[in-house]
């Protein structure tokens, strides 16, 4: 069913009873042309883009738990593509100029709001940096603006605009293109376009192992049974590590946990996405009212997907120095999910160290993002064995050869 | 939150504490060793989920490293050793 005006329409007279399922949650077939692991918006992006681009006939994607339940389901929905190097300035424009014509082309409303996002700087020193970061991201051909203070406080009327304040603000800078987008509809679209397109959608369906046939991997073994295929695809997000040791290899990356967490719903009180340098925090406020809100990692490997006390507490504390009129506020939940944090904070792709494996892996706490660009560069290698000129600089040799993208020094803040 | 038995100073606040990576030999000499090996070394690690054995440091509290066994899908502490000792 193609959703439009008039389909709105016809359901809501006959009692919304007749819409079709979005997609089809299928059994796990015993071969395929493509499988790929991880069922979040990358993974079903992935399917989307092999059948739809490259042709491939039979493709799948498997999923441990439910759709969209890892990481996609978990973020705090920011989109930017504000990045120092040139080579992420590439890949994550590219995400970002997909996601702006997302909704059209898959005929299912992402919400895509391009409120823009706002770093404050919090000193002489923060907006010295970041008039070096923005002219670098000019020069990557990225649409940012260095903002005064005054233009800042204009944004954020609620922000502590006192000289007295802990974080005082110095300016700041605004990508008037960033904002947010719904994750939950991200997968789902691609999950409809996918499964309209023949994709099988299979979940509850863990890859526990890797079935090999002369150096190559071949298979792999699922709680639903045995499953082969020409080509697979490795996009489990915080898994990936577990998933690398399985097939024989290791990865430089470590998972963490990233947590988030959400206020009540309120009124209208903050029209963008507003981060902080000096502490990390973000909060935007999203279609309902909750302020959602978020910083740095809990810094020690862990996959438990919680998060713990003294972190939310710096993050809580962190918000409200900045915007003490938050104080009043209940929260409603917090939660946790499993980042996959590589050496340099950039994404690795293209094809593994092992045959028939490829690589959409290392996207950590900033990748929803990115996930048409994850996607789209997995399928490329998966369909044509080798990088799309956007994705080779991000490929795992960089470890070796020392071409490390250093997105940790060079963009400030991850997500 | 957790609290952490340091080898050398009994029970303290996570927050206390600072991770310090997975151990690895540094292979020697380095002016012989391959790039792959030496890639090796400085970025790749197991990254596992369950039991693992870590480098921490009692950070804001002896300054101390030592070793933590611990399980990552609970969190459950199993031994904190001072370094060299056997596990
Ligand atoms: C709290 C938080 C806030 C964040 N905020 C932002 C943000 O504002 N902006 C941004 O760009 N990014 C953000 N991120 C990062 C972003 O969520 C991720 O980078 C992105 O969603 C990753 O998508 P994915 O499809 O690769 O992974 P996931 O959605 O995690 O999908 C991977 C899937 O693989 C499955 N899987 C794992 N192991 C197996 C197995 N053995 N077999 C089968 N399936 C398996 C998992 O169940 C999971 O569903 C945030 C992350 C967190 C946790
Ligand atoms: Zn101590």
């Amino acid at each position: 069913m193609k959703y439009n005006a008039l389909s709105l329409l016809k359901q809501g007279l006959t009692g919304q009873q007749g819409w079709p399922q979005a997609w089809r949650s299928a059994t796990l077939q015993p071969r395929y042309d493509a499988v790929v692991i991880g069922g979040g918006g990358h993974g079903l992006a992935c399917a989307y883009y092999l059948r739809k681009i490259h042709g491939v006939p039979r493709v799948a994607v498997l999923e441990r738990g439910w759709l969209g339940g890892g990481n996609t389901g978990r973020n705090t929905t920011i989109v930017r593509s504000n990045y120092f190097f040139p080579e992420s300035a590439a890949l994550y424009d590219f995400a970002l100029r997909q996601y702006e014509q997302l909704s059209e082309a898959l005929n299912y409303n992402i919400m895509l709001s391009q409120r823009g996002i706002l770093m404050i700087a919090h000193s002489d020193h923060d907006m010295e940096l970041m008039a070096r970061g923005v002219n670098a991201m000019l020069l990557n051909g990225i649409d940012v603006e260095l903002l005064s203070a005054a233009q800042v406080r204009a944004e954020l009327p609620l922000a502590n605009a006192s000289p007295t304040a802990r974080y005082p603000i110095h300016g700041g800078f605004t990508q008037r293109r960033g904002g947010v987008a719904r994750h939950d509809a991200v997968a789902w679209a691609y999950a409809r376009a996918a499964s309209a397109l023949g994709v099988d959608i299979v979940q509850n369906c863990e890859v526990q192992d890797f079935i090999f046939e002369a150096g190559r991997i071949v298979g792999l073994n699922t709680s639903q049974g045995e499953v082969r295929a020409g080509n697979f695809g490795l996009s489990a997000s915080g898994h990936n590590g577990v998933l690398a040791g399985k097939a024989g290899f290791r990865l430089p990356i470590t998972s963490y946990t990233l947590q988030a967490m959400v206020s009540e719903p309120v009124k209208p009180i903050l029209h963008t996405v507003a981060m902080s340098t000096a502490t990390g925090m973000y909060v935007s406020q999203s279609d309902k009212g909750e302020l959602v809100f978020g910083q740095g990692l809990d810094l020690y490997p862990s996959y438990t997907q919680r998060g713990n006390f003294n972190i939310t507490q710096s993050v809580v504390a962190s918000m409200l120095e900045i915007f003490p009129a938050f104080r009043g506020l209940k929260m409603l939940r917090q939660w946790g999910g499993i980042v996959d944090v590589p050496w340099d904070y950039s994404p690795i792709l293209g094809p593994s160290p092992v045959e028939g494996l490829h690589l959409n892996c290392g996207w950590g706490t900033g990748g929803f993002k990115a996930t048409p660009a994850g996607g789209y560069f997995l399928a490329h290698s998966m369909a044509t064995g080798g990088h799309h000129d956007i994705s080779r600089p991000f490929d795992i040799s960089r470890f070796t050869t020392g071409a490390l993208i250093d997105e940790a020094a060079g963009a400030g803040i991850a997500h | 939150m957790q609290l952490i038995p340091c080898p050398w100073c009994g029970p303290r606040n996570e927050p206390e504490f600072s991770y310090g990576g997975e151990p690895a030999v540094r292979p020697i000499p380095a002016e012989s060793v391959s790039d792959a090996t030496w890639s090796d070394y400085l970025h790749f690690r197991a990254n596992p989920k369950g039991r693992a054995r870590e480098l921490w440091c009692h950070s804001a509290g002896c300054g101390q490293w030592f070793i933590m066994e611990r399980d990552t899908a609970t969190h459950a502490i199993f031994a904190t050793l001072k370094p060299g000792a056997a596990a």
